[in-house]
C-alpha cells in the first residue's frame, strides 16, 4: 500500500466528490478511479459510502475488492 | 469478547480450540472452519496475501461483534494469515462456541460470510512464475444476501 498527506480543494466534502476529482489528477489516477464498480472507499478505517462526509483529518483508503478468506 | 490474529505464522487447531473451551462447561458446540490455499491443477507455485494493517483488526472485530448480537454465542475465534503461503498452507481459522450447534454452524457461516466480502485481505497468485492479483467473485457478495 501507498499513501499521501493531501489537501482536499474546499469544495470536495463526500467520498464521491473526492473521487471524481481524483480522477481528473492524471492519466494514472483517471484509469484506476474512473470504474467506480472496481474502487471501495474506507474512511478513517470503515467501510464508506460514496456520500459519506471527509474532511482533511481524516485517513481515506481506496482498495479493489476483497478476496481473503 | 472474539480473539482476533491477524498474523504470519501459522495456526493450531487443536491448541485453539482447547484455549476457547479451557475452563468452560457452558459450551456444548464448536464449529471450527479451516480455509486453504487450494491449488486446482498443480500450477500454483504460491499465493501472497496483503492486508490493510489497522482496519483488518477493526473489520474482523465489528464482524465478530455483530455475529455476538445475533446468536448466543459463548465464544469465537478468528485468525487470518498474510504474506507468501504455499498450496495446502493454512489461511484463516474461524471458530465459533455455542450451547447449542444452530447458533455455533449459523455463525460460522455468517463470519466466513462478511470476512470474505468484507476483511480487507488481497490475494495475488504467482503461478508458473506470473503473478495475478484474484479478482473477486461476486457470489462473495450475493452471499450475504442471505444475512440480511
Amino acid at each position: 500500500m501507498s499513501g499521501e498527506a493531501y489537501e482536499l480543494p474546499d469544495e470536495i466534502n463526500t467520498v464521491a466528490g473526492l473521487l471524481s476529482h481524483l480522477v481528473s489528477r492524471g492519466e494514472n489516477f483517471a484509469t484506476v478511479f474512473k470504474d467506480t464498480k472496481m474502487v471501495r472507499v474506507a474512511v478513517n478505517q470503515l467501510h464508506a459510502r460514496p456520500d459519506h462526509p471527509i474532511s482533511n483529518s481524516d485517513e481515506i483508503a481506496f482498495f479493489p475488492p476483497v478476496t481473503g478468506g | 469478547m472474539a480473539r482476533i490474529l491477524v498474523q504470519q505464522e501459522n495456526f493450531n487447531l487443536s491448541e485453539e480450540l482447547d484455549l476457547l473451551r479451557a475452563g468452560r462447561t457452558d459450551m456444548g458446540a464448536f464449529v471450527t472452519f479451516t480455509g486453504t490455499v487450494r491449488d486446482m491443477d498443480g500450477s500454483l507455485n504460491s499465493m501472497t496475501l496483503e492486508h490493510y494493517p489497522g482496519m483488518t483488526e477493526a473489520e474482523l472485530a465489528r464482524i465478530a461483534a455483530k455475529a455476538e448480537t445475533r446468536w448466543p454465542l459463548a465464544g469465537c475465534t478468528i485468525i487470518h494469515r498474510y504474506g507468501t503461503l504455499m498450496p495446502g498452507d493454512n489461511i484463516v481459522l474461524v471458530i465459533t462456541a455455542s450451547a447449542h450447534r444452530k447458533a455455533a454452524f449459523e455463525a460460522a457461516e455468517f463470519l466466513m460470510d462478511f470476512l470474505k466480502s468484507q476483511a480487507p485481505f488481497w490475494k495475488k497468485e504467482d503461478t508458473g512464475g506470473e503473478t495475478k492479483w484474484v479478482d473477486a467473485k461476486d457470489s462473495d457478495t450475493s452471499a450475504l444476501d442471505r444475512w440480511r
